[in-house]
């Protein structure tokens, strides 16, 4: 057996897990960001003027990695500008003013899916992205040329983040479409052997997805222990099938395949109906929020008016997130748009939006017997301070996926994630100057 | 709007503090001043009060004229003057046990950075200090329990038959293995219950505050080599049992093992490390005890490896999930 990955016992606070999601009313404006996944930039292919209609394509990929974006509501494109990126940077976006008609785009007719290139370029086409939160293109990820390296997919329904519930919900609420998208996944990747992976505080939709298991001998339900963070890549692939996904390796070189299940879900009700991905579900909680619940909005809809939409604040908001409480990204203000890799919009009162002044280390471990890939917060934050990239690069801080497990356990309250990001980037700059810039 | 506050994730913490970490430590070194209160006499108490008020003060005074912010509430300055008066007589001058508490706060703790930066254990270095000046008179005079003694601060020459530790007694003097247990023998305050450190060791173990590697590994090496050196010596099996028995139970071993060689700052941080500490810290101690000058070798075992910590969590760290060896 595998030695156990560690992790933290986070609080669920799955207020909404009971809130099937609820259609907002179509807002008035949306601004549809180019940056809604990794790789290059969407292009747009609309000018300032034109009429688009719901689903109609208003930008093309940017490259291979990358995805087409759709306008999610029917009116005029007031504006192709710059706009804040959350991470400070700068991304092109599209402004869109509703007419309210909210009338589909003639475009949107099931795509002609006969064979496994056909499957890839409606993959494609659809402009779906890993909506579980990383916003990876599906179809690059889908795109293995040799469909016999799939040994298995994942289907990740781990959703370990406290608060967030959409996944949850797509469990429960499509399940028929789970299902849908698993035989897509057998007909055209010619997959053998599909686990399904949850966390065991959703016994509903583990439940739902064992109703699917027991119907079909490709379907396997593997309920995880509620320990974050369960729903990462690598953390759920060894969970689930008891793999490690080496350094600077991807999952499908261990012949693994993860998708998230509402990524799933969508591609299961694209093929069915040609309606690319223009809305989302996602929860909408927090302790400022007056009526937290699962809202389905289309992708460009400001934050703001999701908040309206649930009763506005209850109290006042001093910290809004993009996804959940461990690895979400805090907005400066609530004018942000819904993008297609937001599940969750979370918006805090003062007392949970101030974090704790840090104090000095005390060197009590606790961060590396928290972190799943056991690596040592504690030696990266020196290495950093001492500028020892050596120690650094030895000691793998390019393996840490941010998970947030070491700032959580931390009885210095020390900001170790950020410590690490720095490291990781530094680590960076330094062996780009190390390779003589060929990397 | 008002502006929103925008921080690295994650946005939410855990519970544990160093003050929770620090006060979880305190609780569990209360069994044993309890215990050496009923032992020792109310003088015990004191002596403990003025290494803590001392420890702080120390504290607050230096970082006031360093322009450092005073560290106020982690306790570790609490925790530092409680496991400095449990390494000393009872005997002692107060003087130099204020002594004591300023170095070990001053000299090993801050001035190598406060907090988190000193390489040794502050009160354990404090304790070889004073041991060292006053071995001679003060430091190597254990008091042995005398129940007249108990309630009377001022303890005159004939209240008290001093000697030295049980580790460096035989015959019939040596207390048998059920006193050990329970502290009824000379010693400094805090190490002779071993019963009460020991509940104190589980407390702090179940707490989550520290693992069981170091302090079990500790004892055992110091039992098993205890044991192999009375088989050796011709004691027979139930002697050397009885011998080995006796050698962790005397002395601060259990005091050393459980609440000293612990010390985060000053162990190493991964699992095998601190297998790898425990057990240097057990040959040491053996060794000293086996052929030094000194009858006892656990604060020197300690100091030694507290050197080599940092050395032994480097070549323990584990292997990354999936990492690849540099080129």
């Amino acid at each position: 057996m595998l030695p156990k990955l560690n992790g933290v016992k986070v609080p669920h606070r799955k207020n909404t897990a009971a809130m099937p999601a609820v259609a907002m009313p179509t807002p008035k404006t949306v601004t549809i960001p180019m940056n809604m996944h990794i790789g290059a930039p969407s292009k747009p292919c609309v000018n300032v003027g034109d009429m688009v209609k719901v689903g109609q394509i208003i930008a093309e990929a940017g490259g291979f990695v990358s995805a087409p974006v759709h306008a999610s509501v029917s009116g005029k494109v007031t504006a192709i500008g710059p706009m804040l990126a959350s991470n400070g940077g700068q991304m092109t976006a599209i402004t869109i003013e509703s007419d309210g008609e909210m009338a589909v785009c003639e475009t949107c007719v099931p795509p002609e899916v006969t064979d496994y290139d056909s499957f890839i370029a409606a993959v494609r086409a659809s402009g779906a992205v890993g909506l579980g939160g990383a916003g990876f293109p599906t179809s690059v990820k889908l795109d293995v040329k040799d469909t016999s390296r799939i040994q298995e997919v994942v289907i990740n329904g781990a959703e370990c983040e406290p608060y967030i519930t959409s996944d949850t919900r797509t469990m429960i609420d499509d399940a028929q479409w789970v299902k849908e998208g698993v035989e897509l996944l057998k007909k055209f990747l010619d997959v053998k052997k599909v686990v399904i992976g949850i966390e065991k505080n959703k016994p509903e939709a583990i439940a739902k997805m064992q109703e699917l298991a027991n119907n079909d001998s490709t379907i396997s339900v593997k309920a995880l222990p509620s320990v974050y963070p369960q729903g990462g890549e690598k953390v759920l692939i060894y969970n689930c099938v008891g793999k490690v996904v080496p350094e600077g390796k991807l999952p499908i070189d261990v012949g693994v395949v993860v998708m998230n299940c509402t990524t799933l879900t969508f591609l299961a009700k694209y093929m069915k109906t040609g309606m690319p991905l223009v809305e989302k579900v996602l929860t909408v909680d927090g302790s400022a929020v007056a009526n937290p619940q699962n809202v389905i909005a289309p992708i460009g809809t400001s934050m703001q008016e999701i908040f309206d939409f649930c009763g506005g604040f209850k109290a006042d908001p001093k910290k809004v997130l993009y996804g959940g409480p461990m690895m979400g990204i805090a907005v400066p203000d609530t004018s942000f748009p819904i993008m297609k890799n937001t599940n969750a919009i979370l918006a805090f009162a003062k007392k949970d939006a101030v974090l704790p002044e840090p104090t000095p280390c005390i060197r009590c471990g606790k961060c590396m017997t928290a972190c799943p890939f056991n690596l040592m917060p504690v030696e990266f934050a020196r290495a950093l301070a001492t500028g020892d990239m050596a120690l650094l690069e030895k000691r793998k801080v390019n393996l840490c996926m941010e998970c947030g497990c070491c700032s959580f356990v931390c009885p210095a309250r020390r900001p170790l994630v950020e410590n690490n990001k720095l490291a990781k980037a530094e680590l960076r700059k330094y062996q780009m100057e190390k390779n003589g810039g060929n990397k | 709007m008002e502006k929103l506050i925008v921080s690295v994730s994650p946005h939410l913490r855990g519970k544990n503090t160093t003050t929770k970490i620090m006060l979880d430590v305190i609780i569990a070194m209360l069994p044993a001043l309890i215990a050496s209160v009923l032992i020792f006499g109310i003088r015990a108490l004191v002596l403990t009060a003025v290494c803590v008020a001392t420890c702080v003060a120390a504290e607050a005074l230096f970082c006031l004229i360093a322009k450092k912010p005073i560290p106020v509430g982690d306790l570790s300055a609490v925790v530092t003057g409680m496991l400095l008066a449990f390494n000393l007589p009872v005997t002692l001058p107060i003087w130099q046990a204020v002594l004591g508490s300023v170095i070990a706060i001053v000299v090993v703790k801050q001035l190598f950075g406060g907090l988190g930066m000193n390489f040794a254990n502050p009160a354990l270095t404090a304790r070889i200090a004073l041991f060292l000046a006053f071995s001679a008179t003060t430091m190597a005079n254990y008091a042995r329990p005398v129940k007249e003694a108990l309630w009377k601060f001022n303890l005159a020459d004939t209240d008290l038959i001093t000697s030295a530790t049980p580790l460096a007694v035989s015959g019939e003097e040596a207390p048998n293995l059920v006193g050990l247990l329970l502290g009824t023998h000379n010693g400094v305050l805090g190490e002779t219950c071993a019963l009460a450190l020991i509940i104190g060791g589980i407390y702090l173990v179940v707490r989550k505050v520290i693992t069981f590697h170091i302090p079990v590994v500790y004892v055992a090496t110091v039992f098993v080599l205890a044991f192999v050196a009375a088989l050796v010596g011709g004691a027979g099996f139930v002697g050397a049992l009885n011998d080995a028995t006796y050698q962790i139970l005397a002395g601060g071993l259990m005091l050393g093992a459980i609440f000293m060689a612990t010390d985060y700052v000053t162990s190493p941080y991964t699992k095998w490390g601190k297998v790898i500490f425990a057990l240097g810290c057990g040959v040491i101690t053996f060794a000293i005890r086996q052929w030094g000058s000194y009858p006892e070798g656990v604060s020197f075992s300690i100091l030694f490896m507290n050197i080599l910590a940092p050395y032994i969590s480097n070549w323990t760290a584990p292997k990354a999930l999936g990492g690849v060896k540099a080129k």
